[in-house]
């Protein structure tokens, strides 16, 4: 959180969180980055399944999945659940 | 009894998160990826109250919240009885007419700790009440939120803060308590184990948990890299090498008759493919005391525990196994 958004005044008594998480990026606290094989990946979708923080995601319109490094920790779970090693984590 | 409702890989992929990114769980967290999963199988409106826990702490950091559907923090011990209330409060307010869906459906989720310990007597409170709830016991086998202690769920040897292994002993002296045979004995309609890499599996069974009329339990085997020495990537690999080696077996028990889950039979049907516990021990740093001169001796005792647990729980599926275990 940057500044105070809302005075203790102003906050709901029970303690309403009410910002998305999806606000706050997690991507900064990788030290390795999934890198893809497009040629090699067959788009079955484990790596969506799996990912921890929902940052690899289907795009239907492009018939593709699509990371997106603003949530991805680096973990390597998508790395190491590929069937066709489609991804290798890199080093920052 | 339950709909056919089949989820695919892409029905889940193109379904919107409602446990959503941007939550600060630790990188390759298997409770992470279990939520994830199971806020895709609810069937329409759903309330969710969270126990205090590693599971609650990462997604309300005030004042952001990863959750996209009503969610209510309660304490460590009272994840079940909130729920009750909240079934409770919904029955009543549509009776007075007060709310228009038609079905809102209800989820306790709590931690081993809050399931094992601390939240078993509202658990068997509110199962005892017949309160109609999905209770999801998300099991990372200690409790992690508070710096790895031990708990009724952590497995024999397991290293914790407070099993330590050491000179004095082998990590934790006692067996990892069978909660979910317990809650059988409760008689509840609806009983099962589920482990994140069988995913459709375990996608199944939440929404049978939540069609089923009365209280359903639902525990799942949630690998946790901080709090179990393992490496982030092989989170989800645990989850399966716990089921080959059958540690942890997947089942079902509707109305009290077990039935072994399709993962599981593998083993059964042909105990070859039934790996050895040492497989899944040893990528965990929480074992690694296991594999010293000093302490391999437990190593065979967790394996024939493991095996006695097994042949038990096919005698109560009543599979008989064509050849000799592994
Ligand atoms: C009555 C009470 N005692 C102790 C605590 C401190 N506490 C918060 S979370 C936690 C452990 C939770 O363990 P578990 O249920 O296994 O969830 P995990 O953190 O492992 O996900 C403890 C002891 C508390 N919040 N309330
Ligand atoms: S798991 Fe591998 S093959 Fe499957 S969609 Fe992901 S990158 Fe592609
Ligand atoms: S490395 Fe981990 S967080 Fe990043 S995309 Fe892969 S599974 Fe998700
Ligand atoms: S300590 Fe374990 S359960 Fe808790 S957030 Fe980290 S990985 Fe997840
Ligand atoms: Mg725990």
């Amino acid at each position: 959180m940057t500044a105070q958004e809302k005075s203790w005044k102003e906050i709901a008594p029970a303690g309403v969180c009410w910002k998305p998480s999806t606000k706050f990026l997690t991507g900064d606290w990788k030290t390795y980055t999934p890198l893809r094989d497009l040629e090699k990946c067959t788009r079955c979708l484990l790596c969506v399944l799996f990912c921890p923080d929902g940052a690899i995601r289907w795009n239907a319109q492009k018939g593709d999945i699509e990371f997106d490094l603003n949530f991805c920790k680096g973990c390597g779970i998508c790395a190491n659940e590929c069937p066709t090693k489609a991804i290798e984590m890199k080093l920052e | 009894m339950f709909s056919e409702w089949k989820f695919t890989a892409k029905d889940i992929a193109e379904k919107p998160d409602l446990f959503l990114s941007g939550h600060r769980a630790c990188a390759g967290c298997g409770p992470a990826t279990v939520l994830r999963l199971i806020m895709k199988a609810v069937r329409g409106p759903t309330i969710v109250t969270n126990a205090t826990g590693c599971m609650e702490v990462v997604a309300s950091i005030y004042p952001y919240t990863s959750w996209a559907t009503p969610w209510l923090h309660t304490a460590f011990e009272t994840a079940a009885a909130n729920a009750a209330g909240i079934e409770t409060a919904l029955k009543i307010m549509k009776k007075k007419s007060k709310i228009k869906q038609e079905q809102i459906d209800v989820i306790a989720l709590a931690g081993d700790g809050g399931t094992y310990d601390i939240g078993i007597q509202a658990l068997s409170g509110a199962v005892e009440r017949g309160h109609d709830f999905l209770f999801v016991l998300y099991d990372n086998e200690a409790y992690m939120n508070t710096g790895i202690q031990r708990s009724g769920g952590t497995p024999l040897g397991a290293s914790t803060t407070t099993s330590p292994a050491g000179t004095a002993i082998p990590g934790k002296l006692e067996h990892k308590k069978p909660i979910a045979d317990i809650m059988v004995a409760h008689g509840m309609p609806y009983v099962a184990t589920a482990s994140p890499y069988y995913w459709r599996d375990l996608l199944v069974k939440v929404r049978r948990g939540i069609e089923v009329n009365g209280p359903a339990f639902l525990h799942v085997f949630a690998p946790c890299p901080r709090g179990w020495r393992s490496d982030p990537a092989k989170s989800i690999e645990l989850s399966r090498l716990a089921v080959e080696t059958c540690i942890f077996p997947l089942w079902e028990a509707v109305n009290s008759e077990y039935q072994l889950s399709a993962p599981s039979k593998v083993m059964a049907l042909s105990p070859q493919k039934k790996k050895l516990v040492k497989e899944y021990l040893q990528v965990q740093g929480r074992f690694r005391h296991l594999f010293t001169p000093k302490y391999e001796k437990m190593l065979g005792d967790i394996q024939r525990i493991t095996d006695e647990r097994w042949q038990r729980l096919l005698k109560k599926c009543g599979i008989t196994q064509p050849a000799k275990t592994a």
